[in-house]
């Protein structure tokens, strides 16, 4: 079911939606986007209480573009990951419990413990996986849409990357092969401004990743990627063109990432730039909060109910048992 | 019997293939234009429409994405690469993408691909159009390995590559392309996983991969008298069909692995691997393997055909195999 309810147009100041099935899917965003962030804290302790062992990439500070997105798709259609996936599968309708057990590497994980934190899979919901290549899932989700077109169904397909995809050439092979065969397609750049460590400032020619849809006569949409109502917004205009088989879109989301890159990585971004994106104005479930007047204490009980469940989650985790390594070997071996 | 090329073999069992299941459906440069440079889907095009063979641009790394992408949600895609060495332009959607889905999802997801390489040398396209990658892919966990050699292999093992759940690389000879063979009529498999013995022997076992069956059974021909050669062509390098080549090792004693790609670290090499490993008590001589040279091939064909195994030096390393 598509989670559709009135919003402002892209590059607007969004408004304030009305009417109670708005205000479902206000709270189902900003839920999301509170689970997403006190998720990623918890999974941040466990990792550094070694609990949760490998390569972890948080979302945090990123929550509103994929749960913009996600408030746009249905259950059917497809979302191609990255390696800092936790929050895209959260807010695809992950289950909570069974990611905790892949991060502790467990049988009961999303991937049977074959994954970890970059190879989260849930196919039943179209979470088509996490990939640990930058850009290796851009033609992936292009293998969706063809699907989806090839099968004549309504479906979508969305890629997500971030700025360091866009210095991939396979996404450009991928923008254009997308729009001259009209696919449905959605390539969602998440914009957080550092390539692990590299500044877009450094790396892009061109620091209007937008304009790259352009050249291949498609869409190409810059976001505020902090405010979600407006990804929402973009991503149903997005979504509508794509299911009404007039082909794909390119999404510019902006945002920050306000974790260092990853969990063993140190941070030696400019503290000035942390301090700026770490205030409240500039956090996109703060700025919800505020744009969309829930009080403070709407927010916490929210919270406490997301912490249970994310007690349960460890818990489940916990419990479980880790793989078998005969049936691994049974299974698995080609 | 009825006669058809090995293209032809290709394309008949692609057609019937496509008619059986909806989800079949061919990609790649050129498929759709005239039938493709090699001439390997003539006719699909006029039979199943260009949504089913679909042309692309230059783009390997997205196309054969799109194959992954659309194998993971149903479709079951034949990818057609023109030159095999053409698949290294793609090689992260290959051996990170394709090959390590299906166990990176915990086994969720099928990755049914059949992809029909054209490889091969003798052409005179030199180094980045004459290579055969068998063991790159052999080397990464993820794929099964097919080398047809003659006609009804290629249709047969095609044919079960396609129904295949696992990335299958099927990989041509364009050297074998056009001459007519033997094809059974009606429904024909070959599994993979099953070696064939192309001539009985009990001297010396020759194991060969893709092409060098011909050189192989050549050498055994004139060698008749001396060293009495069983020629298997093992069609299927993973799965191994390690029974057959153990019974014939058993029988003889000495064996002898022939391909075109370099010899070092190559499917000969792990061959050999196997057999010590598994049949080290029946060896009377030490095993061999007869591979190409460990260069680019060049392309004046006086160096070419010095690179690669003939039928004199398939001669040679038997000789020495029988320690004549």
């Amino acid at each position: 079911m598509t989670r559709a309810f009135a919003a402002s147009a892209v590059g607007e100041k969004s408004e304030t939606p009305q009417s109670s099935t708005d205000m479902t899917q206000l709270r189902w965003m900003l839920r999301t986007m509170l689970t997403i962030r006190l998720f990623e804290q918890r999974v941040k302790q466990l990792y550094r209480a070694g609990a949760i062992v490998g390569a972890i990439h948080l979302y945090i500070g990123q929550e509103a573009i994929t749960t913009g997105i996600s408030a746009a798709l249905r259950d059917d259609d497809c979302v191609f990951s990255t390696h800092r996936g936790h929050g895209h599968l959260i807010a695809k309708g992950g289950n909570l419990q069974r990611m905790m057990a892949e991060l502790m590497g467990k049988a009961t994980g999303c991937s049977r413990g074959c994954g970890g934190s970059m190879h989260m899979f849930d196919p039943a919901i179209g979470f088509m996986g996490g990939n640990g290549i930058v850009g290796g899932g851009v033609p992936l989700a292009l293998g969706a849409a063809f699907s989806a077109q090839y099968r004549g169904t309504d479906l979508v397909a969305v890629a997500y990357f971030g700025d360091g995809g866009m210095y991939q050439g396979v996404l450009h092979e991928s923008l254009n092969l997308a729009a001259k065969w009209t696919l449905p397609y959605i390539a969602v750049c998440e914009n957080n401004r550092y390539a692990a460590t590299t500044p877009v400032a450094k790396a892009a020619a061109s620091r209007d990743f937008s304009a790259y849809a352009a050249p291949h006569g498609i869409p190409g949409v810059r976001v505020d990627g902090n405010d979600c109502l407006a990804v929402y917004e973009a991503a149903r205009q997005a979504v509508d063109r794509a299911r009404a088989g007039q082909g794909p879109t390119l999404l510019d989301c902006e945002t920050y990432r306000v974790e260092p890159h990853c969990g063993i990585i140190p941070d030696d971004r400019p503290k000035g730039e942390r301090e700026v994106w770490g205030k409240a104005e500039a956090d996109p479930i703060e700025r919800f909060r505020r744009q969309l007047q829930f009080n403070e204490e709407q927010v916490r009980q929210i919270q406490a109910e997301v912490e249970r469940e994310l007690d349960e989650a460890v818990e489940f985790a916990r419990q479980s048992p880790l793989p078998d390594v005969r049936v691994f070997f049974e299974e698995r071996a080609i | 019997m009825r006669k058809l090329t090995y293209i032809e073999a290709i394309i008949e069992a692609m057609h019937e293939e496509m008619a059986r299941d909806e989800s079949v459906y061919v990609i790649g440069e050129d498929v759709d234009i005239c039938g493709g440079v090699w001439k390997g889907t003539v006719g699909l095009l006029e039979k199943f429409g260009p949504k089913r063979v679909r042309g692309t641009p230059i783009s390997e790394a997205a196309f054969t994405g799109i194959a992954t992408g659309s194998a993971m949600t149903g479709l079951r895609p034949i990818l057609e690469i023109m030159s095999m060495p053409f698949c290294y332009v793609a090689m992260d959607q290959f051996l990170n993408q394709m090959a390590k889905l299906a166990t990176m999802s915990g086994g969720q997801l099928k990755l049914p691909i059949t992809i029909r390489a054209q490889a091969g040398a003798g052409t005179r396209e030199a180094a980045q159009h004459s290579q055969s990658q068998e063991a790159m892919f052999l080397h990464t966990p993820g794929f099964k390995v097919v080398m047809p050699a003659t006609v009804s292999d290629a249709k047969g093992l095609l044919k079960a590559a396609i129904r295949d759940d696992h990335p299958v690389m099927f990989i041509e000879d364009r050297n074998l392309y056009y001459e007519p063979e033997e094809v059974p009529e009606g429904e024909w498999i070959v599994p993979l996983g099953q070696a064939d013995v192309a001539r009985p022997g009990k001297d010396a076992t020759v194991v060969t991969l893709g092409f060098p069956r011909r050189k192989a059974l050549a050498a055994a021909r004139k060698l008749e008298g001396t060293v009495d050669v069983e020629e298997i062509d093992a069609r299927s390098l993973h799965p191994l069909d390690m029974d057959t080549i153990g019974a014939s090792v058993m029988k003889t004693g000495r064996i002898l692995v022939v391909h075109e790609a370099p010899v070092r670290c190559g499917a000969g090499a792990e061959i050999v691997r196997r057999v010590v490993d598994e049949y080290f008590d029946y060896l009377d001589a030490e095993p061999r393997v007869l591979g190409g040279a460990n260069v680019p091939l060049p392309f004046s064909p006086v160096l070419e055909d010095a690179c690669l195994p003939q039928v004199d030096t398939i001669i040679n390393e038997v000789k020495k195999l029988a320690y004549l």
